[in-house]
């Protein structure tokens, strides 16, 4: 079955296949090689939906990517909303409808792949025009690995749209010749169905390959369907093309009403004649095309209509076809229902339209010049230059790296484009280019008449600007930039902003030049100097899917795990993510929640035994002769004086005197210490190490390394830690006073290699025990059967954080936030004062480190030893009437951490509280949902404070 | 996305670097002798100009070693990289590294 509008041959595409798709539940039919528009348009079918705003009908405007109207949402194969009826491929089973400015997210998991590839190369160009295999074949042939993208479905840009010859042939053969020699070279990459949308810095432009989409649902499910390149170029070549814009008049937007150019696109590319009765409005020469070529494919031009008073030469071209030509003549308005019946046609002198007639039709195409598409150019930073006989926006500058070529520089005809595409790929070029750099013949094309600049058609109508339409997308008019000038607004940026004229999903391609015209023309002042607004990338939208790529889910974000990973998850465990580890966070018996999980686990290791996998704590091996040295500058401690053998805690300042880290540092040797830091703190410390050994004190003979995959580590807690670790290490004495508290052993186990050391994140006795992670699950499984009669329980992060915050141990970071001095915790202790200087040391001296108001690291205890205290809850004075005053309501401080205890049988937290320390013995109050929780300030350390349990 | 010249490895992305402030700080010899407002002033005090700055940079991704750089605030072009040891560029150097196309 023919659709009507077809023509019976010529076009792109493939007569001999049917696909069936459906529009607004419409089934129709058109051929592989259309887009969702054009096998519209084959149906005789303009409108595509209504506008967001008014309600107005709207159609397809244009033939590709700068169409402001044609927004549809696919439905089948893969929800996708906002795209366009001009640049969706049409297949089989491809399902849409219009949209009215806003579409709907899939509510279907997205199955397909999107990836992403890096490419360097010495030469990219952009665009598959002309100009563009013109700068490709150049710089290919001489060598050059070259990259060339352009976005639509072949190569030939402009050419697919006309009837031009090359070489006394048609200009596809040329296209085609070109196209094959480039792909016998083996230094080149030729991408089609992608678009170069984003130019940046030092030659790296982004790309986005659309691999499967025209496919549906014969997508292949092993191809991804969308790729990002990510192209490094030392030179790039822009040959983007220009876009087509129109005049702006009254009831510009009903469907029937489209770009000049695009109805050559339709009627040559894809074989569709966009209407049975035109009449064509223009201001240059560019449009006789598509009076002609429209006339000659039977459609009835009724007029042409040419604002310039002296007309064009090809007058007589038109004439001796039967066409009307009105010279000095303006469309001032439209009729119709839905769309277009009449072009209403005036006489137009020195900006004055005279009276008029109407003009029967059901397509007006429309030209009011070209935009050369310099939006790369202008990504990459180079400035823009009016050309005042153009009325267009031209690359004003030589940027690096980086030309403009072609119609996107302004270069009018075929021939130009030619030469032009082969001059800047040849400034390109280190060596001289290849012998048989040949371009193509091109005839010569007429002299043209300067085009007439018009932005609009003054409103004749009565409706004052307000039906004459910039941008269609966003239903803003003429009237609404004249309302943003009477606003005061002046710069181009605010009136974009102000009317959100080119903030649509075209980003402006057809209206963005024609506002800064019309707002010039209503400043009275030149168009200059309002300029453009800034052009950002991307040029078309891209799916947050392909930026994503294959960093999705799981992928996301690299996991860590430890060797005993396999283990957590036989047990049961419940997991949480400390940065980038997975850390077994409680492992819940049948029937368990995680507070009874929790409350087990912390009975088990304050009476029995525990036991823990702390392999994702930070190490970090410290060597040389200056370890001592560097590790006394960077502690607020002395490191210098621990023995071999020995441990101790040492907290780690900025030099603001804030507490950034804090570890346990285990002296492994004269010239060695093992750091050990927090999980979250490791890659920081290392980094914090590097910085000043590099920067600041490179005459110290110390190496830095991580170790922390190195060795796993199990913390065995409890008061039956000692039976333990005694029976699975039987050569060691783990008796207290052979192997004290903060001292560290090494022994073997069946000949491998383990250290244990006696340090305490819980206050209990406590081993730990280190080993490499290939013997992790060997080793973790002996201490499980040998602690079996004791009832040898394993435990996660949380109860970790309840016995740790029992005993006032802080976390770095939880219960520190960058403003904490270790003085502020309680820590003086930790500050050594013999040292003459460390990292952090002069700022404890500051005024502001001495005031008595500072928060302090104190105990909260709930007075109705019931309520779990949010974190982060804010902290108050005592109320008597125990109702919270009106704002602002003086705060004292905060929760950082609050846990329900086993070991107290009631909630208690650790908090920052003002002048903590003179406030213990007090009860503050703490607002929870809306009531105040009196709690009692006490001293951080709420168990064992005499440390009484630590040697068992 | 820029290309940050290493001057260990060469020209690589600049995902791959830290940016480390202003260059030419150093940690005082004696802060114990300092006045709480000179302290202040190495602790937080920072110029913030517009053009030409000499900065720390940290190949952290790449071969974790500092440097330095002179880099344009305003246009982010990098005019100049140097090691920790070498002496912070001259205007007069700067000047001729352009001519002779040796600034990155
Ligand atoms: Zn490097």
């Amino acid at each position: 079955m023919t659709s009507p509008f077809r023509t019976s041959t010529g076009g792109r595409i493939d007569r001999a296949t049917t696909v069936e798709f459906t529009f607004d539940g419409q089934t129709l039919r058109g051929h592989p090689g259309d887009t969702l528009a054009s096998a519209l348009l084959a149906n005789g079918r303009h409108q595509i939906a209504t506008s967001i705003k008014l309600g107005r009908p709207r159609g397809i405007a244009a033939a590709w990517a700068e169409d402001p109207g044609g927004l549809v949402q696919i439905e089948e194969p893969f929800p996708e909303p906002m795209l366009l009826a001009t640049t969706v491929e049409l297949h089989e089973g491809l399902a849409a409808h219009g949209l009215p400015g806003q579409g709907r997210l899939a509510d279907v998991p997205d199955s397909a792949r999107y990836d992403a590839v890096h490419h360097h190369v010495d030469v990219l160009v952009v665009g598959a025009g002309p100009a563009g295999l013109a700068a490709a074949l150049t710089a290919a042939r001489a060598g050059a690995r070259v990259a060339l993208v352009d976005e639509q479905s072949e190569a030939g840009g402009s050419l697919l749209s006309g009837t031009e010859r090359l070489d006394d042939a048609p200009a596809l053969q040329w296209v085609a010749a070109a196209v094959a020699e480039l792909a016998g070279l083996p230094e080149v990459l030729h991408l089609q169905r992608t678009t170069a949308f984003g130019s940046y810095d030092d030659g790296f432009v982004l790309a986005l390959e659309r691999r499967t989409d025209h496919l549906g649902a014969a997508a292949p499910k092993h191809v991804s369907r969308q790729r990002v390149w990510r192209i490094r170029a030392r030179s790039i070549v822009v040959a983007t093309g220009a876009h087509e814009r129109p005049v702006v008049f009254a009831d510009n937007d009903r469907p029937g009403i489209m770009l000049a150019g695009a109805a050559r696109t339709f009627l040559h590319r894809y074989g569709v004649l966009p209407g049975r009765e035109a009449v064509v409005f223009t201001t240059n020469d560019s449009a006789y095309d598509a009076a002609l070529d429209l006339h000659r494919a039977g459609v009835h031009v009724q007029a042409v209509v040419d604002a310039r008073p002296e007309g064009s030469p090809r007058r007589a071209e038109c004439e001796r076809a039967g066409i009307r030509v009105l010279s000095g003549a303006v469309v001032t308005g439209t009729r119709g229902a839905e769309r277009i019946t009449h072009a209403l046609v005036a006489p137009f002198a020195d900006g004055e339209v005279g009276a008029g007639s109407a003009i029967t039709c059901d397509l007006l195409l429309v030209s009011g010049g070209w935009n050369p598409a310099v939006h790369l150019f202008s990504q990459a930073r180079g400035r823009l230059r009016y050309d005042a006989a153009l009325g267009a926006f031209l690359p004003g500058e030589e940027l690096d790296g980086l030309a403009v070529a072609g119609s996107a520089a302004g270069v009018p005809d075929l021939a130009g484009c030619l030469t032009d595409g082969q001059r800047v790929a040849r400034a390109t070029l280190a060596g001289p280019p290849a012998a048989d750099d040949r371009l193509p013949t091109a005839p010569e094309s007429a002299v043209p008449t300067p085009p007439l600049v018009l932005w609009r058609v003054p409103d004749t109508s009565g409706a004052d600007g307000s039906t004459s339409f910039v941008d269609l997308q966003r239903d803003a008019t003429v009237a609404d930039i004249a309302r943003a000038i009477g606003a005061g607004l002046r710069s181009i940026e605010h009136v974009k902003r102000y009317t959100t004229i080119g903030t649509a999903h075209d980003q402006g391609k057809t209206s963005g030049v024609l506002t800064s015209g019309i707002t010039a023309e209503l400043l009275a002042i030149p168009v200059q100097d309002t300029g453009t607004t800034t052009f950002r990338p991307p040029y078309t939208p891209v799916a947050f899917a392909a930026l994503a790529g294959r960093d999705r889910g799981r992928l996301f974000d690299p996991e860590r795990v430890t060797a005993l990973h396999e283990w957590h998850v036989a047990a049961g465990a419940v997991f949480e993510d400390v940065g980038q580890w997975k850390r077994p966070r409680h492992y819940p018996r049948p029937g368990e929640d995680m507070e009874a999980a929790v409350l087990r686990e912390c009975a088990a290791a304050r009476t029995g035994v525990g036991i823990l996998d702390g392999s994702t704590l930070g190490k970090i091996d410290v060597q040389g002769p200056d370890a001592a040295v560097l590790l006394d500058r960077l502690y607020t401690n002395l490191m210098s004086s621990l023995k071999v053998g020995s441990v101790r805690y040492g907290v780690m300042c900025g030099v603001d005197g804030m507490v950034i880290d804090d570890g346990t540092v285990l002296r492994l040797a004269e010239d060695r210490f093992l750091v050990l830091t927090t999980t979250g703190g490791a890659a920081k410390v290392l980094d914090w190490m590097e910085e000043w050994v590099q920067t600041e004190w490179p005459d110290l003979r110390v190496h830095c390394t991580s170790v922390t995959e190195q060795w796993c580590t199990f913390p065995v807690v409890g008061p039956r830690s000692r039976d333990v670790v005694g029976a699975v290490f039987p050569q060691v004495d783990v008796s207290a006073e052979a192997f004290p508290f903060m001292t560290w052993r090494d022994t073997t186990l069946d000949g491998v290699p383990v250290r244990l050391a006696r340090i305490s994140f819980s206050g209990e006795l406590a081993f730990e025990v280190y080993v490499n992670p290939w013997y992790a699950v060997a080793v973790w499984q002996r201490l499980l059967d040998a602690g079996r009669p004791y009832g040898i329980t394993p435990y996660g992060t949380e109860t970790m954080h309840v016995l740790r915050a029992e005993k006032g141990y802080p976390i770095i970071g939880q219960d520190t936030d960058g403003t904490v001095t270790p003085h502020d915790l309680g820590m003086a202790w930790a500050v050594s004062k013999k040292k003459p200087d460390f990292v952090g040391k002069r700022s404890f001296a500051r005024p502001a480190n001495q005031d008595p108001l500072r928060k302090h690291l104190v105990g909260l205890l709930p007075v109705d030893r019931q309520t779990v205290l949010p974190e982060g809850s804010q902290i108050v004075e005592f109320r008597t009437d125990g109702r919270l005053p009106p704002p602002p309501v003086p705060m004292l401080g905060h929760v950082t951490s609050s846990y329900r205890s086993a070991e107290l049988a009631r909630p208690f937290a650790l908090a920052l509280v003002k002048g903590g320390r003179e406030r213990i013995g007090e009860t503050v109050h703490v607002p929870v949902d809306g009531t105040l929780v009196p709690v009692e300030v006490t001293g951080p350390v709420l168990v064992d404070p005499e440390g009484a349990r630590r040697d068992g | 996305m820029q290309l940050i010249a290493c001057p260990w490895c060469g020209p690589r992305e600049e995902v791959e670097f830290h940016y480390g402030g202003q260059a030419h700080v150093p940690y005082p010899d004696s802060p114990a002798e300092l006045s709480d407002e000179e302290w202040a002033h190495y602790v937080f005090f920072r110029d913030n100009p517009k053009g030409r700055f000499a900065e720390r940079w940290n190949h952290s991704a790449g071969c974790r070693r500092w440097f330095n750089a002179i880099r344009d605030t305003a246009t982010y072009r990098f005019e100049r990289v140097y090691r920790l040891d070498d002496p912070k560029p001259g205007v007069t150097e700067l000047a001729r590294s352009r001519e002779e196309g040796t600034a990155p």
